[in-house]
């Protein structure tokens, strides 16, 4: 799909038949990936998935078992991570310690022997360009998390890179100034029109920043495409998953337009399936409409209910099944309460060796998702000392 | 209160120091500033200048010697600390090892091995090489001070390089350095506290230290250690070898003062 025809002719970097492992581990497997140039693109995936690995390998410090790292329409996995013209923010910024805010930004235009005058001009242009007037001579020591990171943005692009490889750059940041670095590291890419590759494994900062996710887990990518398509079209169940809220069913495609789950059948906007095809079907908490028990497609009991603020968190057991549904209306515990859905809510995936493992929230509480989160920091810390 | 407690539990330091640190000092300049007699004199400092070939002698071979470990140490530091952490305790056990010989021991053990019909010379003439002439050179009395010093300049470098966070190197090279630039830029600045400690580590046991220069020079190099030793062992001259002992200490100081000179604000070493 990408990569090919008209869209070749602006691809700056290609990934051909990535595969590298650690201690007999496979990290990537037979990897291709196409970035466009310009373009705000992000790999999505939790710990583990091999996200940093790939812009390790980008970056040149990661050389891969086999396959090509193409730059610019040349292969690049001879070239040395100081002569490609790439830089990185690293997740833990790696300011240096002995310099000051200036010379940190200078860095590099240092080594490439510029002028004092032009060093300043330059060193100014990125200050201004971060925010950070007047910083100039502070100890990057005494600088918050949020300006370090702005020195770490402002000495990456100093030195006029083609593509800035941006590894967890928010992760060690609070909520509220995450979201003000995501609005602002989205506006300089747009003004600065280089290519930023950014690895997360917050689907929420990846939804509103890039142009193209890449969604990836094991080792292997499991969907490109716009956040839209990403949300709206998962490819399976674990994207469905990964991106927000999923309530994933086991389905029958009866015939087109028609899948039967949870013993009913529905009209959907799918096509294409064999006759009694099984499917995963995917619909997201937001877009199932609560009903009069009678009046209702299906009907279950609520068996908790959360209010989040904007609306009402339900999940109601239907048949055996949770759902989590998003609602304004307001329902008791115990109440019985019917489900409307609309054609085109559904999602139909095909099945996958993800299937059966998301998707019910029996589960779910709020606390059980602090708590996988927290193992996730730790998790990514242990991958940092690995890698 | 907070005060008084702070002063109970120093005080049997305080005392340590004044039994063992103040007072010897004392004693060591009354020595250098009196005659036999017991009467006060300049007359032990005027000879000292008898002896300026030999401090120059000791410090130069202690400058070498320095040299010499901080260029062999500071590459294996940084190895040491890229290994895993099982494999770092192990060679550091390694480094620590030879130091639990007696030093005496180590350097009688160079002796055998560099004499003309040494361990090494027949060697050599066992598989058709002619011997080389090593002991009773200056080389071997330098060789004698690296050998025995080296472990004191390995582990502060490692103990500073095992600090240095990867990510800064890579950083580094991210931004276009080559391996020589990162290494002036970025690796030596932040680990000069261990260099300024463990060139002071070195540098004083080998300007000071005695017994090598006898054993390995065969006594043609003299060094202010070796007079010390004498005038206190031999000559019995005990305000004469306390006057030189006061000249050392003075130049250890005004060395250290300098090497201090250069470590300005960062985190202070382990010995000064």
């Amino acid at each position: 799909m990408r990569g090919s025809g008209l869209l070749e002719k602006n691809v700056i970097i290609s990934l051909k038949d990535i595969s590298i492992s650690f201690d007999g581990e496979q990290i990537l497997k037979d990897l291709n990936l196409s970035i466009r140039d310009g373009e705000f693109i992000t790999l999505l995936g939790a710990s583990g998935c091999g996200k940093t690995t790939i812009l390790r390998i980008i970056a040149g410090f990661l050389e891969p078992d086999s396959g090509e790292v193409i730059f610019d329409g040349r292969c690049v996995n001879d070239v040395p991570a100081n002569e490609r013209q790439v830089n990185t923010i690293f997740q833990r910024y790696a300011l240096f310690p002995h310099l000051n805010v200036y010379e940190n930004i200078a860095f590099g235009l240092r080594l490439r022997k510029m002028k004092d005058k032009e060093i300043k001009e330059k060193v100014t242009e990125m200050l201004a360009l971060v925010d950070l007037k007047g910083f100039e001579h502070r100890s990057v020591e005494s600088l918050s998390g949020g300006q370090q990171q702005r020195v770490a943005i402002a000495r990456a692009l100093a030195v006029d890179p083609r593509v800035l490889l941006l590894d967890e750059p928010l992760g060690a940041l609070d909520l509220k100034l995450r979201k003000d670095m995501q609005a602002e590291l989205k506006s300089i890419q747009e003004r600065l029109k280089i290519t930023f590759i950014y690895v997360t494994h917050d689907q929420e900062e990846a939804l509103s920043m890039s142009d193209t996710i890449v969604v990836m887990d094991q080792g292997e990518i499991q969907h490109i495409g716009s956040p839209l398509d990403i949300y709206n079209e998962p490819k399976n169940a674990f994207v469905a998953d990964f991106i927000g809220e999923s309530n994933i069913l086991d389905g029958v495609m009866k015939k087109d337009f028609k899948v039967m789950f949870s013993g009913h059948v529905f009209d959907c906007v799918d096509k294409g399936f064999q006759e009694n095809e099984l499917v995963d079907v995917v619909i997201r908490p937001e877009d199932v409409d609560i009903c009069e028990p009678e009046k209702g497609m299906i009907s279950g009991v609520v068996t908790s209910v959360v209010f989040k603020g904007v609306h009402y968190e339900i999940i109601v057991d239907i048949k055996g099944f949770k759902w989590m549904i998003q609602t304004t209306d307001y329902s008791a515990v115990g109440d019985n309460i019917g489900i409307l859905i609309a054609p085109d809510e559904i999602h139909i995936m095909k099945k996958s060796k993800y299937s059966g493992l998301y998707g019910d929230y029996s589960s779910f509480s709020d606390e059980m998702d602090f708590i996988s989160d927290v193992n996730e920091v730790l998790v990514d810390t242990e991958e940092e000392i690995i890698d | 209160m907070k005060n008084r407690t702070y002063n109970t539990i120093s005080s049997p330091y305080a005392l340590w120091c004044a039994i063992f640190i103040v007072a010897p000092l004392v004693i060591v300049a009354f020595y250098a500033l009196t005659d036999k007699t017991g009467n006060f004199t300049f007359e032990n400092i005027k000879h000292l200048s008898m002896y300026t070939d030999t401090i120059a002698r000791s410090i130069y071979f202690g400058i070498i010697a320095t040299v010499v470990c901080l260029l062999i140490s500071y590459p294996l530091a940084y190895i040491f600390s890229k290994t895993k952490v099982s494999t770092q305790t192990i060679l550091v056990m390694l480094v620590m090892v030879p130091m639990w010989m007696n030093f005496l021991l180590r350097t009688y053990a160079i002796m055998v091995l560099f004499e003309d019909t040494g361990i090494i010379n027949n060697f050599l003439q066992k598989i058709g090489l002619s011997p080389i002439h090593m002991i009773n050179t200056a080389g071997a009395v330098i060789f004698g001070m690296v050998y025995n010093y080296l472990p004191f300049m390995i582990l502060p470098l490692y103990t500073s390089m095992t600090k240095l966070d990867n990510k800064l190197i890579e950083a580094a090279y991210d931004l276009g350095a080559t391996g020589f630039q990162t290494l002036r830029d970025v690796m030596i600045p932040l680990t000069k506290s261990g260099i300024v400690t463990g060139i002071t580590m070195v540098f004083v046991p080998s300007v000071s230290t005695f017994y090598i220069s006898q054993k390995l020079g065969g006594g043609k190099y003299t060094l202010i250690g070796d007079v010390i030793e004498m005038q206190f062992q031999t000559a019995y001259n005990y305000n004469l070898g306390a006057a030189i002992s006061l000249l050392l200490m003075v130049l250890i100081l005004v060395c250290i003062a300098v090497m201090n000179k250069f470590e300005d604000t960062e985190e202070r070493g382990m010995l000064v």
